[in-house]
Formats: structure tokens, sequence, C-alpha cells
């Protein structure tokens, strides 16, 4: 099954009136099913909060979205769970140390009171490429590459719709990197998956996203085609920045 | 011809209680040129590095060779190495948010690597400070003299870290993934801002990163690291048509612009890339 998204006005204000802080002014964009969408932008620019309130990992927003046709706040917490789920940037960070990846990937089984627990684990094993094996590692037996096929394994186990990936690869080596892009556009022509991704490197986005937009200061610039990157066929001012940067930063100028 | 900044021959280092050396039989000689070390985390790029700032104590590090500028690295004591450290030659590690004192303006943390090797007032060691921080291409270097680092942008603070390694004017910076914390927009201008420095004033710098772009971009020469050996030394213009089957399977496994949306190319790691020799 895909799903659509659709992000219509989210934003975060502190306070009220004259003193009211806007962190993230308004965003709005639309996501087809099957597609892979890229958020771009400068560090604090607010392309992993987009994500976070998606997931309603923050719940301090106003505005709306919708996720296949429903809006996000009313679909039940386990439900939403099995909807859509995240994979994070750092892979020394986001799986837990003392956890082994039985451990890690049994827990949503349990709580979902799914059946099979060990044909499902076996399964996102190798859906990326590790061995079965490797279900009794802890973290720390495992390279930074591994723990992120880990980390996206835990993702895929309930079987999402929605896979929100916050710069799935920077921490990663570009040999490693190219492991995991490959993975998630193998899964992704699989399974119909929704990718919305962050990133910094125009690079993937050019390689992995159909569309994508760029932020800035908590705002959706411009909206643009993978196919705008290389003769850098954007209009608003700091996307063609952005855009003519990472064009000279890789010699194609 | 001039004599070399640096010259290394066989350096090995073993960190302590490890079960193998981190680095074997390196050698190189730097000029006054920007000469780039890529190489995979772990692939121990750093710890050379590391090593040629004698930053390691408690590995165990040996070579035939380490000189700079005729002195032999390896005899020195430490206090011999604190006068040469910072002033003649230098290091700009990756993420100014940690490698700056949060609790001291940033002016005074540039003018300490100033006052420290120069018997020069402290009225003296902020006008140096301002100028360089100028030279940095910070737009008001007063204000920005009295800013704590929480107060300055991940751009900004690496500019201040260059500004603090270069005052002293040294031989020798080693820039150790000086822009992997920053933004692609602000990444170019920083990196432009160094290697303006690096080349008005002859500087020898050696760049490590794990960006093959980035060495493309702002080296003349290029060390590829694996496994803790060199494996291949080639012109940065030449990259492309670099030989070891290694740096070709990183440039490979690079995504991009406009490239084919086949899938990457994935290193098939040999054995024998960690035991071969080459210069």
């Amino acid at each position: 099954m895909t799903v659509s998204v659709e992000i219509r006005d989210l934003a975060i204000t502190f306070g009220q009136g004259l003193s009211a802080v806007r962190v993230l002014p308004g965003v709005s964009f639309s996501v087809a099913a099957g597609e892979c969408f890229g958020l771009v932008g400068e560090s604090g620019s607010g392309k992993s909060t987009v994500l976070r309130c998606m997931s309603l990992l923050t719940d301090i927003w106003t505005g709306e979205v919708r996720i296949g046709g429903r809006n996000v706040r009313d679909i039940p917490l386990k439900e939403r769970c099995r909807l859509m789920q995240m994979v994070f940037q750092d892979p020394y960070g986001s799986l837990h140390p003392r956890q082994s990846v039985r451990t890690v990937l049994a827990e949503p089984l349990r709580i979902h009171g799914m059946d099979n627990h060990e044909a499902r684990m076996n399964r996102a094993l190798t859906d990326v490429g590790l061995p079965v094996s490797f279900l009794d590692r802890f973290p720390h037996q495992l390279s930074g590459g591994q723990r992120q096929r880990v980390a996206i394994a835990r993702a895929l186990i309930l079987e999402p719709s929605l896979l929100l990936l916050d710069e799935p690869t920077s921490a990663l080596d570009v040999s490693v990197q190219a492991e995991i892009l490959n993975l998630l556009n193998r899964l992704r022509e699989e399974r119909g998956f929704t990718y919305i991704m962050v990133t910094h490197d125009l690079a993937v986005v050019d390689h992995m996203c159909d569309r994508f937009a760029v932020m800035l200061h908590g705002e959706v610039t411009e909206v643009l085609p993978r196919a705008a990157i290389p003769g850098n066929g954007a209009t608003h001012p700091y996307a063609r920045e952005l855009i003519a940067a990472s064009l000279e930063y890789e010699g194609q100028l | 011809m001039e004599q070399p900044i640096l010259e290394v021959k066989n350096l090995s280092i073993r960190y302590n209680g490890a079960p193998a050396d981190a680095v074997r039989g390196v050698s190189f000689t730097l000029g006054r040129e920007r000469l780039g070390i890529v190489g995979e985390s772990g692939s121990g790029k750093s710890t050379v590095g590391r090593a040629i700032l004698r930053l390691l104590p408690s590995a165990k590090v040996s070579a035939d060779i380490m000189r700079f500028e005729g002195t032999d690295l390896t005899a020195l004591s430490e206090a011999q190495m604190l006068k040469l450290r910072g002033r003649r030659m230098s290091m700009i590690l990756q993420d100014p948010k940690f490698s700056l004192n949060p609790i001291r303006r940033v002016g005074h943390q540039v003018a300490e690597a100033y006052l420290r090797h120069f018997p020069v007032s402290r009225a003296e060691a902020k006008a140096k400070t301002l100028e360089m921080l100028a030279a940095v291409r910070i737009r008001d270097p007063e204000r920005v003299h009295d800013l704590y680092p929480h107060e300055i942008s991940g751009g900004m603070g690496q500019r201040v870290m260059i500004a603090m390694m270069l005052l002293a004017d040294p031989d020798l910076v080693i820039a150790d993934e000086p822009t992997s914390a920053l933004d692609v927009t602000v990444r170019l201008q920083v990196l432009n801002i160094l290697d303006g420095l690096v080349r008005d004033r002859g500087i020898g710098l050696i760049m490590i990163s794990h960006d093959l772009n980035l060495v493309r971009n702002f080296c003349d020469r290029v060390l590829i690291m694996y496994g803790g050996r060199v494996v291949e030394t080639i012109a940065a213009r030449d990259l492309d048509q670099a030989t070891h089957p290694y740096t070709r399977g990183l440039l490979a496994a690079q995504p991009r612009i406009g490239g084919p949306r086949a899938p990457l190319a994935v290193l098939d790691r040999r054995p024998e890339w960690t035991e071969e020799f080459t210069q």
C-alpha cells in the first residue's frame, strides 16, 4: 500500500501577539503516493523539524498534515506507527547500546501483537541485507553501515507505507552510503514506499528523489523537480545559491 | 630544490593495547603545497595528522624519518614540542562547537594563541587578532571579538578557528575535516578563505578529509589511505584517472548530480589492499 502526504501551513509559534516567535513560519507541500520527496536547506532551516512534526514526535504545531487523506492527529497511535516510521541520522545514537538487534526488532512486534516474530525479524534483516545471525549482536559489534541497516530494519518491521528519512547516510562513508542508498531504492521499487528524505547533499537528492523542497528559515522557498539541479533551474535566490554551491563543489561549473 | 617542510618515512602507529597497527608504513614529503589525505573512517588519516603534531602520547609511534623543517620530530621533548605546536605547525579541527572554549570570548581565544608564542602586550595581540579576523573575512571584527562561541554560527566559528591557527604564521597547517560540519554554501566560502591564506603565506597544508570532491578542488596532490596504508598517491586533477581499485571504487560509489540513477557501485573490499606497498 502506498500513501500520499499533504502538509498545509505547518507552523510552530511560541508566545502570542507581538512577542510571538515563529520558529517554523509555515510549511506546505504535498507528496504523491510512492514518490521520493527531498527536503534540503541549511542547518537550522527546519528540515528535520518538519519530519518530527509529521510523526508527532513534536506535538506543538498548528496546521494540517494529511497522510493518505487522513488527518494525522486523528490516526490512533498504534495505527500511526504502522503507517509511518522514521530512520534517524546517526546510527550510533539511535540504537540502544545495551539492546541486541533481536530486542530492538521484537519490541514493536510485541507492542503491536503481531504473530510470527521470528519469521518477521528474519525477513526484516534479510531485506536490509544482513545475515540472520546478526539478531544476537549488540550495536557495538556492528559497523556504522550495519547499524544503519538495523535502524532501517526496525523501521520496516511494522510494514509501514511511509518512511521518514532524516539524513540517513550523512554519518556514513561514501562507500557505505552507496550501499544504503541502493537498499532504499530497491525497497521503494519492491514495496512502493513513499519516502520523505531530509538531506543536505544535492547529489543524493539527484540520485534518489523525484522532487525536492528547498527550505530557508522554516519556510519552503521553492519545490523543484530533480531535473532542475544540473542546469540550476531554481528561481528563488537562496535555492539558486544552494544549487550553484553544490554544482561548484562537485566541480561542474 | 627547496627543502621540504615535512618529511615522513615509514610511519607506523599502534594505539595502546590495540591488536594491530592503526597506520603502517606511511611515507610522504610535503613542500609548499596542499596535500590531501583521503580515506574512510578508520583508515588512519586523522591518526597520521595527530602523530605529526605528537598528539598521541599513549600510542606507539615509530618512523624512520619524521622531520619538520630539518627538526627531527621524534627526538623532541614535550617542552620543545610546545614551542612548535601552534607556532610553526598547527591544526584546524572539524567542529568549532567542540573546539572553542564555550565560556571565553572568541577574540581572547584567538589572541591567546598569539600571546602564548610572542612577547607582545595584550593591546598588540588584540590588534593582531582584529587584523586576522578581518583576514578571514569577518565583516565586523570588533564586534565578533567580544562574542562567545554560542553567539556565532558554525561557519563563522570555523573562520575564527582558522584565524586562531594562522595568527602565529605557521609553516605547516593540518586541517582535519575542516568543513564537514558546515553547510555546502558556507563550506565553499570557508574553504576559499583557507585556500587564499594558505597560498598567500606559502603555508604547507595537509587537508584530511573523507570527501573526494573537496580534495579534488582544494589540493594539489592526494594520498589515498586504506586500512592504515597509503594505497595511491596522485595529482588532484588526475583523480578521475586513479588506477587503484579502492580509489576507483570510492569514486564510483559517489552519487553525482546529473548522473544515471542506476544502482551505485558498491566497494568490493579486497584483503590485498591492506598488504601491498605502493610508493
